[in-house]
């Protein structure tokens, strides 16, 4: 089947998509974006959150059929330009970066949470996490960046 | 494998009468997980959140018609005053994510004896609505669930809706897991009281090859909680109610807990949420007095 959804803003076309496919296969593999990452395709580990229609989604349990006419922001649609989202400049600045694959997924989940609650508390910051897994960095340090991009959202 | 995507539920029944082995999608968040590991290749996926009378909840005569396609988030949120038992389910479901996409309709088209939603449901005494191209049944959830996956839909129907009355009476949910995130329960229990016609509902997740009520400690229950003096309970009534929801289970050994411990845990639940819901009916009487 032929797909059309908008991606970061721009209205894309996919052809040839499976019936069965993910959203997330669609942005890798047909459509360029590879920040979404893939690592467990089942719900588990929240590497490939996107945003679609500004709520957050495991886009490996979108099938792709599911998103026709619809908005997905990915992490490639964060930044303004060169200019860093402040949820993404806080993970460089407090090393909440190792290995990187869980990066994408937690700087949605990060950035919605931001989106919804500005000054959010350790629980709510936890709570809205639970569905990202990093493996390297035992999370004090994604706590960190989200506590500083918290800060850094309310002065601007 | 073809993709189908209904606009209206009148088209859904017909596509789902005329192809009966086209597989619903909701939220995905079990669908998917099969289609990705190849468990599963259906002739054809029947997408349902293209239909907007599926995503909309409304309260009539006290009783709230929640869509099966309302995802658990949206209950949290919309309906955690009017549903609080479910509601407490919902929170404990999988991560955001999950909660964002996953839905009451996908929870019984899987029908795991796992699902969190069912002891609510069954404890609450809700209705399940089904429907076909042959006319619309309610089911009661006592009735849904058929064996282990297993519900009683016909193959040419879908799940529309789920009917179970506002709350008036008290609700409570808990659930054992591993951590307090992305868990699939290794027992669950519902507790609701209704103090004013003496009523108990209970119900037990994830320790029988279905999700069953636990209908000696209900009867048990009602006959002994002191309705019209709500002091505290006597320890001997908590541990008799325990013992009888711990009777009620057939559970197995399995990776994520025993046969004993599932029998154990579960009488810790039904003391614990029965001190919780008892604590709020006393906190109700002070306040209406
Ligand atoms: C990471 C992860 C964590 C999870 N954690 C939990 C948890 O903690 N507790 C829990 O209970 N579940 C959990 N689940 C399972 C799942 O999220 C739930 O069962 C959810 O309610 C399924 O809803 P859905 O809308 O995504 O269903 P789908 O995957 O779309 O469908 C599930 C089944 O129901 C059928 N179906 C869906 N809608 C209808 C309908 N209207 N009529 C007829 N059949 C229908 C489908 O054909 C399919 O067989 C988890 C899943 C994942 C991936
Ligand atoms: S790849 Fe989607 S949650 Fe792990
Ligand atoms: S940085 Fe490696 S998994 Fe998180």
């Amino acid at each position: 089947m032929r797909l059309n959804v908008t991606v970061n803003g721009e209205s894309k076309q996919a052809d040839d998509v499976w019936a069965g496919e993910s959203l997330l296969y669609v942005l890798r593999e047909r459509l360029g974006l590879p920040g979404s990452k893939n690592a467990c395709e089942q719900g588990e580990c929240g590497s490939c959150t996107v945003y679609l229609d500004d709520v957050p989604v495991c886009s490996c349990l979108v099938a792709a059929g599911q998103t026709e006419g619809r908005r997905v922001r990915t992490v490639e649609g964060l930044a303004d330009g060169d200019r860093l989202d402040p949820v993404q400049q806080s993970f460089v600045d407090n090393g909440a970066v190792q290995c990187g694959f869980c990066t994408p997924g937690l700087v949605v989940a990060a950035h919605d949470l931001l989106g919804r609650v500005p000054d959010p508390s350790d629980e709510e910051i936890r709570e809205a996490l639970a569905g990202n897994l990093c493996r390297c960095t035992g999370y004090e340090k994604i706590l960190d960046a989200v506590r500083s991009a918290a800060l850094a959202t309310e002065g601007s | 494998m073809d993709f189908l995507r209904p606009a209206t539920l009148d088209e859904a029944l017909a596509v789902k009468a005329e192809r009966p082995g086209a597989v619903p999608l909701a939220g995905g968040t079990d669908v998917m997980v099969e289609l990705n590991f190849d468990h599963r290749r259906p002739e054809a996926l029947l997408d349902l959140t293209g239909i907007g009378a599926l995503a909309e909840w409304s309260i009539t005569d006290g009783q709230v018609v929640l869509g099966a396609g309302v995802p658990y988030t949206r209950i949290i949120a919309e309906l955690g005053d009017t549903l609080p038992g479910l509601a407490m389910a919902a929170r404990t479901v999988g991560s955001p994510q999950i909660r964002n996409r996953g839905t009451v309709g996908g929870n019984l088209g899987a029908a795991s004896p796992a699902g969190d939603t069912h002891p609510v449901l069954l404890a609450a005494g809700a209705r399940i609505e089904v429907a076909s191209v042959r006319g619309t049944r309610l089911v009661p959830a006592e009735e849904f669930y058929t064996g282990v996956k297993r519900n009683a839909l016909d193959p040419d129907e879908l799940i529309t809706a789920v009917r179970l009355p506002a709350a008036r009476g008290l609700e409570q949910f808990a659930k054992v897991g591993t951590r307090n995130a992305m868990v699939i329960a290794v027992c669950a229990f519902a507790l609701v009281l209704h103090p004013e016609r003496a009523g108990v509902g209970a119900a037990i997740g994830s320790a029988a090859p279905t999700p069953r009520r636990a209908s000696e400690a209900e009867r048990f229950l009602a006959a002994e909680l002191p309705w019209d003096t709500p002091g505290a309970l006597p320890d001997s009534l908590k541990r008799r109610f325990g013992e009888l929801v711990a009777g009620a289970t057939e559970p197995i050994d399995d990776v994520r807990g025993s046969a004993a411990y599932r029998r154990h845990a579960l009488a810790v639940l039904a003391r614990r949420t029965l001190t919780w819901a008892w604590n709020d009916h006393q906190e109700r009487g002070k306040s209406c007095a």
